[in-house]
């Protein structure tokens, strides 16, 4: 299915989310690269070698919980833009995604966004929580977003009203 | 048809150019090709094929593929997506094979 | 008649590469390029690019081309870039006729050459496919990323390759409606993580279709399309109507290199590198001593192979001419690394099959 439409099933969503103890506990980044492609920014980019690709560049990265510290210095890195960080230490009943965005104008503090499943399916409302387009990031902003626990494993994206 | 916002680009247009377009007065940006001046005017017919006279436009912007040519200042079979605009150039879709003077 | 060291035949990635490499060996360069712009397609690419650092990786392709250029300008006069020349023939005894400004025609005897002359997009048979407003993927990303205009207002993207998909992305940066994807074939060529980004912004990619004619008058107004099965066969009763203003055609790219069949090179088609391509060694030379290829001249791939094999072609076409650097065999076998690295994986798999079958 994945190959037909680009539309990772929750299934394989799975693989890539720690225990929910660990997204309690604070960031961290979920890595969504399901496919050997030659690539290795990531590795490349991450301060504390959390992300391991090894010798051949085409291995599937690895994200080691206990290393990762949910910087996010890998977000903007990955040329395929499948790194976010999620945060589940902040409420009971929310968590917090931070998302690349390339997309013009960006989204204002505090703005009530459409978060989107990987299908871009509309799923829940998401509130814009920080946005940060520094010169480090290389033009692709990260957005914070505050969005329903509920939505963890669905939430991906989003969308700007009207 | 010209892009203000771009989250990754911005664009250093050049100063304005004036041309023709089948005698209509037209404006571009120095830098630019008259292909892409014309579609930015919303010009997408630039010539006619030339048996059977179907429209003919932009293509694979190159130069390699032959659709965008057309009349420029009397000279026919000039490929447009890579030619540079200039001052006071006159345009014309182009119908035929053109005739080298 | 001008006589060169060593002459480039395009400044794309593996133009600039094979240039910087051969330069720093102690070369003198000589590189044609036949538009107005140095860079080839590397100047309308504004994602970051795969690969790993040594090709620049995660840095946008725009900006690779400035970092090559500025290489290239730190050489000084060790190499020339000749703008507005397209090479229109490539002689027996190493001439290469040159047309410079649509006017002056002349010649240039070159000891070496290295084509770097990349590739062109593949065109798609169906009824009236020649509409205005029926573009390849590449222009649409010359219009938008060059020349920062929109090329219409609601896209139908053919091809779900990286090009596809990567352009479909730019179109929608720009802010131009994307109506689908759709692709011949039952799976996404493209990268996957450049398809998931494109499937989260809501833009539907089917496989398993294909265009069954385009509609308008003078330009498009709609395209419709249908399933295809197992046999790329169109299955009546599943069309559907798009109404969109502009129709991409990004279904592949065939190697140009008309140029080395010219020369007399030895050549093959070698359906995995998409189209007709030189025999080569693992140096990058043909058949033809002291005449090398690099990058999509000699099969399709990635911008980042093409930018290795340029440095690769450069650096064993100098020590051909006799600049021998102390590290020769230390750089080869970085270059060569660097290839095999990018061709390891099973995206590669097609890539190692078409070298094999082209190895000298």
């Amino acid at each position: 299915m994945f190959e037909k439409t680009g539309v990772a099933t929750r299934e394989m969503v799975m693989t890539k989310f720690p225990p929910i103890e660990r997204i309690n506990k604070g960031p961290i980044a979920i890595v969504e690269c399901y496919q050997k492609i030659p690539c290795n920014p990531c590795q490349t980019a991450c301060p504390f070698g959390a992300i391991h690709i090894g010798e051949d560049i085409n291995n599937i990265p690895e994200r080691d919980e206990n290393v990762c510290t949910g910087c996010g210095m890998c977000v903007a890195k990955c040329p395929g833009l499948s790194i976010m960080i999620v945060d589940g230490s902040k409420s009971e009943d929310t968590v917090e995604f931070r998302i690349p965005y390339e997309f013009m104008p960006l989204p204002e503090v505090g703005e009530k966004v459409v978060g989107l499943d990987r299908a871009g399916n509309p799923v829940c409302e998401a509130k814009v929580i920080k946005v940060m387009n520094p010169p480090s990031f290389d033009r692709t902003p990260v957005v914070t977003l505050e969005v329903g626990r509920e939505f963890l494993y669905d939430f991906r994206n989003f969308r700007r009203e009207a | 048809m010209r892009i203000t916002q771009h989250p990754i680009l911005t664009f250093d247009r050049g100063k304005e150019i004036n041309f023709t377009f089948n005698g209509q007065p037209m404006k571009g940006y120095e830098g630019e090709t008259i292909a892409a001046a014309l579609h930015a005017a919303g010009v997408k017919v630039l010539g006619k094929s030339l048996e059977k006279h179907r429209p003919r436009g932009f293509y694979c912007a190159i130069g390699n593929c032959a659709s965008c040519q057309m009349i420029v200042d009397g000279e026919p079979n000039v490929r447009t997506c890579i030619t540079l605009l200039k001052e006071g150039m006159t345009v014309e879709t182009q119908e035929g094979k053109g005739r080298i003077k | 008649m001008r006589e060169v060291e060593l002459l480039i035949i395009g400044s794309g990635p593996a133009g600039l590469c094979a240039a910087i490499s051969a330069a720093s060996s102690g070369a003198k360069v000589l590189i044609l390029e036949r538009t107005f712009k140095p860079g080839g397609q590397l100047v309308k690419q504004t994602h970051m690019f795969f690969g790993s650092e040594s090709q620049y990786a995660s840095h946008r392709g725009v900006d690779i081309a400035g970092i090559l250029l500025k290489k290239v300008e730190e050489f000084g006069d060790k190499i020339e870039i000749m703008l507005n020349a397209t090479a229109v023939g490539f002689y027996e005894d190493n001439v290469v006729t040159v047309l410079k400004d649509e006017k002056e025609y002349f010649k240039i005897k070159a000891d070496s050459a290295i084509c770097a002359t990349g590739a062109f997009e593949k065109s798609l048979a169906f009824p009236n496919n020649d509409l205005p407003g029926i573009y390849g993927a590449g222009a649409v990303q010359t219009l938008m990323n060059v020349y920062g205009i929109r090329p219409g207002n609601r896209v139908l993207m053919v091809g779900a390759g990286n090009i596809g998909v990567i352009v479909s992305y730019q179109l929608m940066q720009a802010g131009i409606d994307v109506a689908a994807v759709l692709d011949a074939a039952p799976r996404i060529g493209a990268y996957l993580v450049h398809a998931s980004k494109l499937a989260r912004m809501g833009v539907p990619i089917l496989t398993s279709h294909t265009v069954k004619e385009a509609i308008g008058k003078d330009c498009l107004e709609a395209a419709v399309v249908c399933e295809v099965d197992d046999h790329f066969k169109p299955i009546p009763g599943t069309e559907k109507r798009y109404d969109v203003d502009v129709m991409c055609i990004s279904v592949g790219l065939s190697p140009l290199n008309e140029l080395l069949a010219m020369r007399g090179v030895e050549m093959k088609y070698v359906p995995q590198l998409s189209g007709s391509v030189p025999m080569r060694t693992e140096s990058c030379e043909t058949s033809i001593p002291g005449i090398f290829v690099a990058g999509d001249a000699s099969g399709i791939e990635e911008a980042s192979s093409a930018m290795a094999e340029g440095y690769l072609a450069g650096l064993c076409a100098a020590a051909k001419l006799g600049h021998v650097p102390e590290d020769f065999e230390k750089r080869k076998a970085e270059y060569l690394k660097q290839l095999e690295g990018l061709r390891s994986g099973p995206v590669g798999d097609r890539i190692r099959a078409g070298m094999k079958s082209s190895q000298l």
